[in-house]
């Protein structure tokens, strides 16, 4: 087990070291002057230009040598500095982000756990009767190949435009003040339904699929197989295929983990919901690359974090792996 | 061990096993191919035969082939009846679908039909250059990593892993906002760059598994090179596992574009389904009721990757009888 | 009789049309009867074993009955056969090594197993502990998971399972293809010890590996094309078999008996008929040295001595 942890975490840390080095990589690999482009770009009263380009070469140390460049950016990151944003007039990236992060968890959690949950309940349920097989199939493909930020379209514009029953904008009604009354938090919750609804829709349809897939392949397995010749009752053979169907599902979250991110990012960004898809929408409007740049390394970070919890769940159900046996997993 | 462990289904992420491994899925993952490659010459033509009637008989391909050759007749034909720019204002501002302007105008007045129809073009050419780049290269590193093993397959899998844990929006987003122009192939080179983890992973284990069959170790004795003996012996015996990981990544690609045109990071010129979309919700379409500009793009994309993941699963059935329903 | 087989018909379900894997088939098997049965792939042997115990769903029931101690087994019904499944017939299936569930711990799915089919885990224990005592394993693998076993403890542990309610019939199949010789030796030792303790009545070994059953078999069958070719004592087979196929079938093994030893190893030529469309006739008609006119009819499979039964219009 302690090898199986030990191969992960490498891999997850020289992962971050590569995506930490991209990052630093892309503003110094770009054609042309990254400061003259920054500045060129952003709508900064005149007054200001002199003192943000003195930051910026400040910050980018361009008149170091690259080593030291890099020495600086590891140092900086490694104390939690992903440097200022520019169109949210100098407020440090970090704190920005954090800001935001507690919004995209809110819809995150909940809707992978959720759909994750339902959705193999309903793909196990759908390989035994085949009514429900000939329903939850075409429904899943549909679902599964929904683009996100489509589906959070189509919901906003039915429940919050033409029926009129959830705010289709925002984090939280623009008449309140956040505080901890039932009229906030009742808000808050009016304006999570939506976004957390097409987020789980989309996701439900491809776990359901996939158990769906899985559940038929593991019947036919040789365990399978084995418990069918000696009479074992169908209830008993489909737990055992259901557990074992559960590991190849695990394994697909962690590798959906990127792909639900990024679903939930342009979902908010439907919404206007305050998370970090709605700072990545305006960073990129403003072209504001600290902040851009941050996002990415925040996003990378967590991803990489949900990967090594994922880990975890797998060893907890798989005994392969906790008994170091398996060379090689995802 | 006969009980396939997950990762040797390899599951495609990213509108996605498979396996499986038939196989395996999750949020925008079609099933991972679970054809079972390495079949015999002699068992090949009667099994031809038999493909050709699944192929025909098989509603699920049948189906996912005819919704995919209406859209290509419409991205085709579209900018015949449309000619001109699909971004030029030539309508009413904010029509509804009329005869004139089959799917309405746009607040500015731009011709959401012309739209559409040329971003479906853009659609299919970013799958097609985006995914087969990605097969191109999950395929190389797969067949090299799983046929030579060791120090290289070593090296390969560890690149493969940190790719695969990166997720690919983000890292695209990094690198395309520094490009002030963006073309519609830029994009899509950056996508296959950045989406051939699973599929290399997937191809790499049924390499393995093939490697040790006899027909390849009588190519190997009968003296034949490395690449002669992927390419003549590996690759044609799990050609259909190949052309189902294609078809997913072709997909894949789809979406992870439609993603990125919709944060704005899209082609900077022309149109796409995505920018449709972006432009839609940035000018507020959906307050305005203006469903006819929303609902067309992201319907498009819907059935191009909808119909690729039945027609691979219909595939699937037709290459693995075990998966057909009885 | 422990074992009554008659005119048993099962075929495969394909897109062309039904391969007729076993297409009239006729035996008894004695209380106690170790039968070995044996033919080339494909001959159907296999679809033999599998039809006494599960017709799956790519099978095709066909014709023909199967009555064991008396009883005449539903054999076409799948749930019904259920009842007599592991507890009067029961299989040691081709995949020994992958039979366990990967993720169960074995004496859990023993557990689950035996409580499913109406039997106490608690009163079973103490047998089963015996029982894995005799083929060298200790109660320490129920507390394991298969993937900490070799494949010879799982072949094992597979073996005792399949045996633990004494059935009166045991399939084995193919059990010793995966294995070295040393292992073969031991597990045809471990297949006669069950029957001498009264484990099993009696028993059909499938291989087509002529030199094993020659140390576990009382009698042999040799299939071809979905028929019975000959069935009679192992040393009458290996020494005067009377069926052309199977006195080529014995001459083209490497290692039995003193009497081959300088011949080598020679494939029979040609291949069997497609079992899709069989032709009329012996299916043996067009490899078989001795064919001739009659052979366009079918040979009955008759008793032509004591035990010794034949399907071949030169001898019968």
């Amino acid at each position: 087990m302690r090898r199986y942890f030990g191969r992960k975490l490498s891999i997850y840390l020289l992962t971050f070291f590569v995506a930490a080095t991209i990052d630093w990589l892309i503003p110094r690999f770009m054609p042309g002057n990254p400061v003259q482009t920054l500045l060129s770009r952003s709508a900064l009263p005149p007054e200001a230009v002199p003192a943000m380009t003195a930051y910026y070469n400040n910050l980018f140390g361009l008149d170091q040598p690259f080593i030291q460049q890099y020495v600086n950016f590891w140092a900086a990151l490694l104390h939690g500095d992903l440097g200022r944003s520019v169109y949210l007039s100098g407020a440090p990236v970090a704190k920005v982000i954090m800001d935001a992060v507690p919004y995209t968890l809110a819809l995150l959690v909940p809707a992978i756990l959720l759909s994750w949950w339902a959705g193999n309940k309903f793909g196990a349920l759908a390989a035994r009767r085949a009514l429900l097989d000939n329903a939850v199939l075409p429904i899943g493909y549909i679902l599964t190949a929904t683009p996100y930020m489509w589906l959070a379209i189509v919901v906003a514009w039915v429940f919050g435009i033409v029926l009129g029953i959830f705010p289709i904008s925002g984090g939280y009604s623009y008449a309140l003040e956040p505080s901890l009354t039932w009229t906030f938090i009742g808000s808050l919750l009016a304006h999570w339904v939506m976004p957390f609804a097409s987020l789980f829709l989309v996701m439900f349809g491809g776990w359901a699929i996939g158990m769906r897939n899985m559940i038929i392949y593991e019947l036919d397995a040789d365990y399978s197989r084995y418990l069918k010749a000696l009479g074992a009752p169908s209830g008993l053979i489909r737990r055992y295929a259901f557990r074992n169907a559960m590991l190849p599902q695990i394994t697909g979250l962690a590798l959906q983990l990127g792909v639900i991110v990024a679903g939930a990012l342009v979902t908010e960004i439907v919404f206007s919901y305050p998370g970090i898809g709605k700072l990545l929408l305006a960073a990129v409007q403003n072209e504001d690359y600290f902040l851009l740049q941050g996002i990415f390394l925040f996003v990378i970070g967590g991803v990489l974090v949900a990967n090594f919890l994922v880990d975890i769940a797998y060893v907890l159900v798989d005994p392969r792996t906790r008994l170091g046996m398996r060379g090689e997993s995802a | 061990m006969s009980h396939q462990t997950p990762t040797d289904r390899g599951v495609p992420p990213g509108g996605s096993p498979v396996t499986a491994l038939t196989g395996a899925v999750a949020p925008h993952e079609a099933p991972v191919p679970r054809t079972a490659p390495g079949r015999l010459p002699s068992e090949t033509v009667g099994r031809r035969r038999e493909i050709l009637y699944f192929a025909l008989h098989g509603r699920k391909v049948l189906v996912s082939v005819a919704i995919l050759l209406v859209l290509l007749v419409i991205a085709v034909v579209g900018p015949i009846l449309r000619p001109g720019d699909p971004n030029a204002f030539v309508g009413p501002l904010g029509a509804p679908p009329s005869a004139d302007y089959w799917f309405g105008t746009t607040t500015f007045g731009q011709d959401v039909f012309a739209q559409f129809a040329s971003g479906l073009t853009a659609t299919f050419l970013v799958g097609l250059t985006g995914g087969g780049l990605a097969a191109l290269i999950g395929m190389t590193v797969g067949f090299v990593a799983g046929y030579r093993g060791g120090v290289l397959d070593e090296i390969l899998n560890m690149i493969t892993n940190v790719v695969l844990v990166i997720p690919t929006l983000a890292l695209l987003l990094v690198v395309t906002a520094y490009l002030s122009a963006r073309g519609l192939f830029v994009e899509a080179i950056f996508i296959g760059l950045t989406s051939w983890p699973w599929a290399a992973r997937a191809i790499r284990a049924q390499t393995f598994s093939l490697k040790t069959r006899e027909f390849v170790d009588l190519a190997r004795m009968s003296g034949a090179s490395s690449l002669r003996v992927i390419f003549r012996e590996i690759a044609p015996n799990m050609s259909s596992y190949l052309f189902l990981t294609f078809i997913l990544l072709f997909g894949g690609s789809i979406l992870i574009a439609a993603s990125l045109d919709f944060i704005g990071l899209g082609p900077t010129d022309g149109t796409s389904l995505g920018l449709m979309m972006y432009n839609a919700v940035a000018w507020s379409a959906l307050q305005l009721g203006m469903w006819w500009w929303f609902i067309p793009p992201g319907l498009g994309i819907t059935a191009i990757v909808g119909a690729l993941y039945v027609m691979n699963v219909g595939l699937d059935e037709i290459f693995n009888p075990r998966l057909r329903e009885a | 009789m422990t074992l009554q087989v008659t005119d048993l018909r099962v075929y495969y379900r394909t897109l062309a049309g039904d391969v007729r894997a076993l297409d009239g088939v006729t035996f008894d098997l004695a209380d106690g009867e170790i039968m070995g049965l044996a033919g080339e792939s494909g001959c159907g042997k296999s679809t033999l074993g599998n039809s006494l115990v599960r017709i799956d769903g790519r099978m095709k029931y066909v014709a023909g009955t199967v009555r064991l101690d008396g009883l005449e087994l539903p054999i076409a019904d799948m749930d019904r056969m259920d009842e007599f499944r592991f507890k009067d017939i029961s299989i040691i299936p081709q995949y020994a090594m992958s039979a366990l569930n990967p993720t169960r711990k074995i004496g859990r799915m023993v557990a689950d197993l035996l409580e499913s089919r109406g039997v106490r885990f608690g009163e079973m224990r103490t047998e089963l502990e015996r029982r894995l005592l005799l083929v060298g394993l200790t109660e320490a693998v129920l507390d394991r998971y298969p993937i900490e076993l070799s494949g010879g403890m799982k072949q094992r542990m597979v073996m005792v399972l399949s045996t633990l309610l004494n059935p009166s019939l045991l399939i084995a199949d193919e059990i010793t293809s995966a294995l070295d010789v040393t292992s073969q030796r031991a597990v045809a030792e471990t297949l006669v010890e069950f029957r001498a303790r009264g484990f099993v009545k009696g028993m059909i070994v499938i291989t087509h590996d002529v030199s094993i059953l020659y140390q576990v078999a009382d009698t042999l069958t040799i299939m071809y094309a979905g028929k019975l070719a000959e069935k009679a004592p192992t040393s009458v087979i290996m020494q005067k078999a009377l069926h052309p196929y199977t006195d080529l079938l014995i001459s083209s093994l490497p290692e039995v008996g003193v009497r081959f030893d300088e011949r080598r190893l020679s494939g029979i030529p040609g291949t069997p008929p497609s079992l899709l469309n069989p032709p009329p006739g012996c299916r043996f008609r067009d490899r078989c040295p001795l064919a001739f006119e009659k052979c366009a009819e079918e040979p009955p499979f008759v008793e032509v001595a004591p035990d010794h039964s034949v399907a071949c219009w030169k001898v019968a």
